[in-house]
């Protein structure tokens, strides 16, 4: 089963090196597509099949292979003792890692399948699979991993081919800049990741996920709780980075810059999940150091509230779904910071499922309307994509909490572990959920109801005040292909077709998409409304919530009419959401109500649209204050650190050479030898430092060392 | 004549030969010095298989030479010394075949010269007596301050002499501290009024390292800062580095590949064979500052790279920030630390070397290295594109590649020193991480991203085949090290062991850490998994071997684990 687990994780990359070959041997000519989606589906594919053979097989219980000893580095110190610190090759098969492994190679796998309809007619085809096998890879690496090595080499291969596919359309200045910032705000986040694998380390003697843990466990807070906050607080910093929270979400909006398929599997589904998958894994650690955890459900609490005010706000569809997904993301965290990891688990699954079904969804109208992403341009769009229409209705009514679909049991999972807790951050978390009704059911109002606006351009005002100066991409499909291959099914010229209905291996992945959107939940059944205490899904991932010192982790039991409150509440608020978003854009249809209120509200509206901001005050103090240190640096080498070995030189040049001849000539003309001869030694060499000549100071250095020798040799005896 | 004389002068034979070849032709001349790099690899590997990795220093040979001072022409390697050849044979191939093009006049003397060069560097590695080191150490000289005064760019006077000169400056300085050892070990001359010991006059390093921790502290520290000065503008370290993005921007193509990827190690190597052994007590006393310059240079060599305008000036200061990494792996003291050290090495020579190489490239085809002057050139030249985004990535030490483990390795052992006793120096160190991604990253957006608005730019032809083959050979270096690095570090694992203990007699005298079955069975979760995998056996077994140490090791329970 071992080698079988070796090939889930090889075959896309086996499928990424034949079709990178065939990319890079011979870049200028077309590919043959079917040989394309032949080595990229099928490996995908059968990844796919055997993970879940494997799933199956290992029926729970857990079990890892170590292939090879990866970097022996040596001995060094954990504590006051020597330990071996090898970093092995090994790959882990769990409960967490096996929810994971079927999330990633199926969700991945249909997103391929999508890809292939949307992306039909790039000149980069072979190009994108290649980098989406690659993904593959590295997610899986990420997810499989053993160690915390393995994860940090998934995490930053993810990274990689996150840049490299936000920078696809890499001839557009704004798709550069967006994959640039990513790879490095991602960075940012990995400095605190690998610190923290140095603390754990030092601690621990290994990055072992069982030898940590245990150790962990086995020590509890009074032996580990100080060094778990440190070490958690740095793992959280990478998080930070991966999953886009605040302060370090800035690259994901910009992301969005990336082919359709790419924001669905990476920048929804799969990647940057990542950080919320590193924290559940890391749970032993978490819960000892409680002030970690809190600061995660802040910093989580915050992030969701954050960027579902500025999902309130963006006209661009991707965009919304971006911020929407920052904001999910934030929920994650603050369920993991207050201690529900299972629910984050089945918070990142459901999510998977209904952002993913959004995304393709958002593809599908985007492709659909030759391009246009602006919503102010879309309307109506349910009379000429039905198939579109109604997945998308379902995963809008799923992420915004309405029962019993999957967004509902995760989300009201979260708020009922944050209640008892911290009754803010719960609080902050209803907010957000009924914040995400509106924001979602505002886009589907814009996108299908109404009538199609895509005609009548003038009439809205095109520019909004963005300051990236690029969220509106335009006809972003078609930005990598050369005039030849223009899309004549859809036209390039974006507003001289109807909008129409995708292709079906897009409506069909749609499909399957949605059918998970709704009964995805049903695994995280509470008991409050007739499931099993803990849930079917708790049950399944407890054994990777280990005991800390002797004492369990509980699944907290609340009174039942508490909970019923609880789910109650959250209900209410989400249906406020969608009766405002129904009030302000469907039944409004001028948005008349809505425009008095933006004006009204103005300063507030237009720190919504700017993002607050934010993007513009790291330009100003952070990217700017790097470069102008650097320059600073650059000035300070050139004409003080090498002005200095100049000057040393100007000034060896003038006292040695012309001062001690001209002392030669005039003051001890004649004088006593020695000094004399020495004085000219000096002053002939250092003309002939001026002329370059090297031989002769390999003779003077040969002469030297002679002289040395026989000075030497004569006071020896 | 040993295997070790056989790889030191093939390249200086296959120069002699040139020279009596008719300087019209250049083919000819080509194919001679290509071949002759090509045999010195070979030979060169088949030291591998036939090293001894549980042995020192081996393939010893020892001639008498100048009896009277005690110098004797002796040859023979370690780990370190190994990876150093191998590494420089390689590049020697690699610099000799990037020449074919870039080298339009004068090519006998140039490759004459370049085969000259590589029998002085790999005569550096090589030697074990320090007379014999200092030898090659200044031959090795030469024939570099010809190839950048002759075939270099328009500042080549300037930047030749300046190299010579700086370099030079330190080795007299290294000269004093050799002759200082010397007099110490024969007892002839006193220094600091400190008696010396009397023996035998002899320049044999080994025998210096025997003694080394004889010399008393204070006369340690002097001959220590010799050293320093010596080695560190080689290095080059912060603030003795300004020689070096003068002696690179004017070099060509090949002078550039050859002085980044070994040139740079004679001062790393430098520290590593002599400083570090030989005067113990001054490593520790000028640990920190020594460290502190090593992290400055990192994080200023990245932030200098980050607004450079010439692409070659930018690998230049890059270099500054990735020998500051070795440095810091250095000094960390730990066989982790070094370990890392002596592969960034290596990787370092790889890497920098191919982004050299790239630069190149693109120089020969469009005659400047200006980065404003690109822009979109993906399109143009996605074959290139794609390379220099591999050299990229490894040079900024993404995993699975090789700089990844070299990086990891020295913040792993930087954050684990004792020596340092604080995370911190790893912690300013790592930030190197971030700014590395943010210069290259950057650097690749402006050249090859965005639209292709350069008209000069839209004819340029993509890589041929011989630069294609140049690349790929360095890649598949890139990745064999990224993926399985195994056989390169335990090459160095006995010298670097036999080093940290020479720093610090007592480092693997501390008992030892491992896992006994009790903790797993203690906690539930690894219970299943135990009985599984193979670990907790393994391990337990697997950290002592081969070392002195393991007298010291027992089985310790969960509880004194967690005593600390």
């Amino acid at each position: 089963m071992s080698s079988a687990l070796l090939l889930v994780v090889l075959l896309p990359a086996i499928g990424a090196l034949i079709n990178g070959t065939r990319a890079f041997l011979a870049p200028h000519t077309p590919k043959n597509k079917t040989t394309t989606n032949f080595f990229a589906l099928a490996t995908t594919a059968l990844s796919a099949l055997i993970a879940t053979w494997i799933v199956i097989q290992s029926a729970g219980s857990p079990w890892q292979h170590v292939y090879f000893q990866w970097i022996p580095t040596g001995l060094g110190h954990a504590g006051a003792l020597l330990a071996n610190f090898t970093v092995d090759f090994a790959l882990r098969i769990d409960h967490l890692s096996s929810t994971m492994l079927m999330i990633v190679t199926w969700v991945g796998f249909l997103i391929h399948v999508y890809a292939t309809g949307y992306m039909s007619h790039e000149k980069g085809y072979t190009r994108f699979f290649t980098y989406l096998n690659l993904f593959m890879f590295m997610m899986l690496l990420l997810v499989l991993g053993a160690n915390y090595i393995v994860m940090f080499v998934g995490w930053e291969g993810v990274g990689l081919c996150s840049y490299l596919l936000i920078g696809f359309y890499y001839d557009k200045n704004f798709a550069a800049d967006a994959g640039k910032k990513a790879f490095i705000t991602n960075r940012i986040g990995d400095f605190g990741f690998i610190l923290g694998i140095f603390l754990i380390f030092n601690t621990f003697g290994s990055a072992d996920y069982t030898r940590v843990f245990a150790l962990a466990s086995a020590g509890g807070h009074a032996q580990y709780g100080a060094i778990a906050t440190a070490i958690c607080l740095l793992l959280f910093v990478g998080a930070c980075g991966k999953s886009a929270q605040v302060p370090l979400y800035v690259w994901l909006p910009d992301a969005m810059a990336g082919p359709t398929p790419v924001s669905a599997l990476i920048h929804a589904a799969t990647m940057v999940t990542a950080g919320v998958y590193m924290v559940v894994r890391s749970n032993v650690l978490f819960r000892l150091a409680p002030d970690a955890m809190l600061v995660v459900a802040i910093i989580g609490a915050v992030t969701a509230i954050f960027a579902a005010s500025i999902g309130l706000a963006q006209n661009d569809i991707k965009k919304v779904l971006a911020y929407s997904t920052v904001s999910q993301l934030g929920y994650m965290f603050l369920g993991a910071g207050v201690g529900a990891f299972t629910a984050a688990i089945f918070h990142v699954m459901t999510h998977a499922f209904f952002k993913a079904c959004l995304f393709l969804g958002a593809g599908s109208v985007i492709h659909g309307c030759g391009g246009e992403q602006d919503m102010r341009k879309m309307g109506g769009l349910r009379k000429y994509m039905p198939r579109t229409h109604w997945t998308m209705l379902v995963a809008t009514i799923a992420i915004a909490g309405i029962p019993p679909l999957a967004g509902f049991f995760s989300k009201d999972e979260i708020l009922a572990n944050a209640f008892p807790h911290h009754k803010f951050i719960w609080l902050l978390g209803v907010v957000t959920a009924g914040m995400t009704a509106f924001y979602m059911f505002r886009l589907y109002f814009m996108t299908f109801h109404g009538t199609y606006r895509g005609a009548q351009v003038e009439g809205i005002e095109t520019s909004e005040p963005e300051h990236g100066g690029h969220h509106l991409i335009p006809d972003q499909r078609h930005l990598d292909q050369g005039d030849e291959h223009i899309d004549k099914a859809h036209g390039h010229h974006v507003h001289s077709h109807e909008p129409h209905e995708s292709p079906f291996s897009m409506t069909g992945v749609l499909a399957v998409l949605a059918v998970l959107a709704v009964l995805g939940g049903l695994i995280g059944l509470p008991a409050a409304l007739g499931g099993a205490h803990p849930t079917w899904f708790q049950q399944w991932l407890a054994p990777v919530l280990l005991p800390i010192g002797g004492e369990h982790f509980e699944f907290h039991e609340a009174a039942l009419s508490t909970e019923y409150i609880l789910m109650l509440v959250s209900v209410a608020v989400a249906v406020l959401g969608i009766f405002l978003a129904w009030r302000f854009y469907k039944r409004d249809p001028l948005w008349s109500t809505l425009k008095r209120l933006a004006a009204t509200f103005a300063p507030i509206h237009r720190a919504l649209e700017s993002k607050y901001y934010v993007d513009e005050l790291y330009n100003a103090t952070v990217i700017r204050g790097t470069v102008l240190l650097a320059l600073g640096l650059w000035w300070f080498d050139t004409w003080v650190v090498d002005g200095i070995v100049n000057g040393v030189r100007h000034l060896t040049v003038f006292f040695l050479g012309h001062g001690s001849n001209l002392f030669d000539k005039y003051v001890v003309d004649g004088a006593v030898n020695g000094v004399a001869t020495t004085a000219r030694g000096g002053s002939m060499m250092f003309r002939r430092v001026q002329s370059g000549l090297v031989q002769n100071y390999a003779l003077i250095m040969g002469g030297g060392i002679v002289l040395i020798a026989v000075v030497y040799l004569f006071m020896k005896p | 004549m040993g295997i070790l004389n056989i790889i030191t002068y093939i390249p200086a034979v296959g120069a002699l030969v040139i020279l009596f070849m008719s300087k019209n032709a250049t083919r000819t001349i080509r194919t001679m010095a290509t071949a002759t790099a090509v045999i010195d690899f070979l030979v060169s590997l088949w030291l591998w298989p036939n090293f001894d990795k549980t042995k020192l220093f081996q393939f010893r040979e020892t001639y008498r030479w100048i009896p009277s001072l005690g110098v004797k022409y002796e040859f023979g390697i370690d780990g370190i010394a190994l990876l150093l050849i191998l590494l420089t044979t390689f590049m020697g191939i690699i610099a000799i075949v990037s020449s074919y093009s870039a080298i339009k006049f004068r090519e006998k003397e140039y490759y004459i010269l370049l085969l000259l060069l590589q029998t002085g560097m790999l005569g550096t590695f090589c030697a074990l007596d320090f007379f014999l080191f200092y030898v090659f150490w200044e031959v090795m000289l030469v024939p570099m301050y010809f190839i950048i005064g002759i075939w270099g760019g328009s500042r080549k006077l300037y930047a030749a002499i300046k190299f010579f000169l700086y370099t030079l400056a330190g080795s007299v300085l290294m000269l004093l501290s050799i002759l200082a050892l010397y007099f110490f070990n024969d007892g002839g001359i006193d220094f600091l009024h400190i008696k010396g010991l009397g023996n035998p006059g002899t320049f044999s390093v080994l025998q210096f390292h025997n003694i080394g921790h004889l010399i008393p502290p204070q006369l340690q520290f002097w001959i220590f800062l010799g050293f320093f000065f010596g080695f560190a503008i080689k290095v080059p370290m912060f603030p003795f580095h300004t020689w070096l993005p003068d002696a690179h921007v004017e070099a060509p193509t090949a002078g550039s590949i050859i002085l980044a990827a070994v040139l740079l190690k004679m001062g790393t190597y430098g520290f590593v064979r002599f400083a570090l052994p030989i005067l113990p007590d001054a490593t520790k006393q000028l640990l920190v500052p020594i460290v502190v310059l090593s992290i400055i240079g990192i994080i200023y060599g990245a932030l200098v790279s980050l607004v450079q305008k010439d692409m070659k000036k930018l690998v230049a200061y890059s270099s500054v920030s990735h020998l500051g990494f070795v440095m810091l792996g250095m000094f960390a003291l730990n066989p982790i630390g070094l370990r890392g050290s002596v592969l960034q090495m290596i990787n370092h020579g790889i890497s920098t070397g191919a982004l050299f190489l790239l630069v190149g490239f693109i120089y020969e085809r469009r005659h400047t290295r200006m980065i404003a002057d690109y822009g979109g050139l993906a399109k143009q030249m996605p074959m290139y594109a794609a390379l220099f985004l591999i050299a990229a990535l490894s040079s900024m030490g993404l995993p699975a590649l090789n700089g990844f483990i070299g990086e990891f390795m020295i913040l792993l052992g930087a954050a684990n020193s004792t020596a340092f006793g604080t995370i911190s120096y790893a912690a300013f160190a790592a930030t190197g991480i971030v700014l590395g991604a943010a210069y290259l990253l950057w650097l690749y957006q402006r050249v090859f991203w965005g639209p292709l608005d350069n008209p000069a730019n839209q004819n340029v032809p993509d890589v041929n085949k011989r630069e294609l083959g140049l690349m790929l050979a360095l890649i598949v270096m890139m990745v064999w090290i990224g993926v399985y690095p195994t056989p390169f570090l335990d090459v160095v694992e006995k010298p670097v062991d036999y080093i940290v203990r020479k720093v610090d007699p007592k480092y693997f005298d501390k008992q030892q850490l491992t896992y006994p079955s009790t903790v797993a069975a203690a906690a539930p979760y690894p219970s299943t998994v135990a009985a599984a995998a193979p670990y907790p056996s393994t391990v337990a077994t697997a950290a002592p071997s081969g070392r002195g140490a393991a007298e010291g090791s027992g089985t310790h329970t969960p509880s004194e684990v967690a005593e600390k």
